[in-house]
């Protein structure tokens, strides 16, 4: 018979340590799945405001045409650098009264424009970091007709640090969810493992090999994590619904993590049950 | 076909089990190997199936010596000796024929003899009328004889039998040693370990080993060989 009939023979028979261990993988798998929704969505908000991150160079009334033209050109060449474009005098103002309706008077009135012209630097990603942001800003303010440069590095800086202890609050904790989930599937796997212990010294009396006495548990390992997995997917895709219906709109994980969940499922299932049938091989079989 | 040279055996806590014990079961033999609780009986057993490695002399079953057998060649030498426990060691959950099926199975029996083979081996311990029986459902003897034809499975050269008549009735009792002649007597080697006096007594023209503290102290072949 095949490992894998032998494997589904063995679930079957102890379907209470079978749905144990498939639950075990489940929920620890689950709390992961969490992490990862809420990391992603957190991964992604962050994306998004980081988008917005610029440089606004200010320039003067008498910078030229030809000069800001160059500028640009330059100043998209920088590696950092996604996007230039030049704001005129008159689009500011546009800008500002549209912005700012309550001074529209105020600038429907103005016999001069106040507002300087402006070239804003959107940076590519990865490049929104403050140590880019202030090298681009560093390298824009030695044009000769640059006036001023804001980049607003406080809230640059605010965002880094909040992105960098939501990675390492997940990477911790998700770490430390991992670490349970393979500490419950082993102790589970041993259990089951345990429960079958004549099994296995039957099969070494009339003289099995290890390798046939390894595998039909193997393959129990790999099934009940897959199965585990799939519970968790399940239960983490019941959360995104019920957010997205009751809360808030969250987007849902790339496909690729939720097959590295299932991967990882599987791969925990059948290294703790090797680790758990080599333990009892060894306990049934002294020399 | 077992040969047991200068074997001594020392557990790290139990201390000496056995010591420097030599002797040689032919091709066919049938021996009692007897001796108190503790003498050493279940150890000989279990150096006979490389269980337990000597740890000093040599054991040799059949082409396997203790002392240059892989790990890999265990299984090999297993399927060459067949083992009777007291407490028979079978599976609950399964059928008479299904304990049998689980020790062809796992020994990579080709699927399609594994049935003839169950039967043949209930017929020759005279269970074929209860294959579909779960061991508790059958008496003890009933049960010993399923653990010596799943003992059996493997078509061993030797039978080693751990006090098996020890949970049994004097009818049973008689009726598994009987069982042990009439396999003997086809050709597989038994050795029996018994603390049982009488039984040893009631069957004289049987060999006798007999161990104390972890000593040979008697081997009635050598004893009339030297007479």
């Amino acid at each position: 018979m095949s490992a894998l009939g032998d494997a589904a023979i063995g679930l079957r028979r102890s379907p209470l340590l079978g749905t144990l261990a498939v639950a075990a993988i489940g929920f620890s798998l689950f709390i992961i799945g969490l992490f990862a929704l809420t990391s992603y969505n957190i991964h992604m908000a962050l994306t998004s405001a980081e988008s917005r991150v610029e440089v606004v160079a200010y320039l003067d009334d008498d910078a030229g045409a030809e000069r800001i033209q160059l500028a640009r050109g330059e100043i998209g060449s920088f590696p950092e650098v996604d996007s230039v474009r030049f704001v005129s005098k008159t689009e500011a103002l546009v800008n500002a009264s549209n912005q700012l309706t309550e001074f529209s008077d105020v600038f429907s009135d103005l016999d001069i424009n106040p507002l300087p012209a402006s070239l804003e630097i959107r940076l590519l990603p990865g490049y929104r970091t403050p140590e880019h942001v202030t090298a681009v800003a560093d390298r824009v303010a030695l044009y000769p007709f640059v006036e001023d440069v804001r980049f607003g590095l406080d809230w640059v800086n605010r965002l880094h640090r909040l992105r960098r202890v939501a990675g390492g609050t997940a990477i911790v904790l998700g770490g430390a969810f991992a670490l349970v989930a393979v500490l419950l599937i082993g102790t589970a796997v041993r259990m089951w493992v345990l429960a079958r212990a004549r099994e296995i010294d039957i099969m070494y009396t009339v003289g099995a090999s290890e390798a046939y006495i390894r595998r039909p548990y193997l393959v129990e390992g790999l099934v009940t994590g897959l199965l585990g997995g799939v519970l968790a997917l399940a239960l983490t895709v019941g959360i995104y619904f019920l957010v997205n219906r009751v809360l808030f709109e969250i987007a849902w994980i790339p496909d690729l993590w939720v097959i590295a969940g299932l991967g990882a499922g599987g791969l925990i299932g059948c290294l703790a049950a090797a680790r758990a049938i080599r333990r009892e091989l060894r306990a049934i079989h002294a020399v | 076909m077992i040969q047991f040279r200068d074997v001594s055996k020392v557990y790290p806590q139990a201390g000496a089990a056995l010591d420097n014990v030599s002797f040689h079961l032919r091709k066919g033999e049938f021996a009692f190997l007897t001796g108190a609780s503790g003498a050493g009986k279940t150890t000989v057993l279990q150096l006979i199936h490389m269980q337990r490695r000597p740890t000093s002399g040599v054991v040799r079953v059949s082409r396997f010596s203790s002392d240059r057998i892989r790990r890999r060649e265990i299984p090999q030498l297993r399927r060459r000796v067949g083992v009777v426990f007291q407490d028979f060691r079978l599976l609950e959950r399964l059928t008479a024929a299904e304990n049998i099926e689980f020790a062809l199975k796992v020994t990579g029996t080709p699927r399609r003899k594994i049935a003839p083979r169950v039967q043949k081996l209930l017929g020759q311990v005279g269970l074929a009328a209860r294959a579909g029986a779960k061991p508790t459902e059958l008496s003890g003897g009933e049960q010993q004889r399923v653990a010596i034809a799943r003992a059996l499975a493997t078509q061993p050269v030797v039978l080693l039998a751990d006090e098996p008549t020890g949970n049994l009735d004097e009818r049973a009792k008689n009726g598994v040693l009987d069982l042990f002649r009439a396999i003997n007597a086809a050709g597989t080697a038994v050795l029996m370990a018994t603390h049982d006096a009488e039984l040893i007594r009631r069957h004289p023209e049987i060999r006798v080993l007999e161990l104390e503290r972890g000593a040979l102290v008697y081997d009635s072949v050598v004893r009339e060989g030297a007479a």
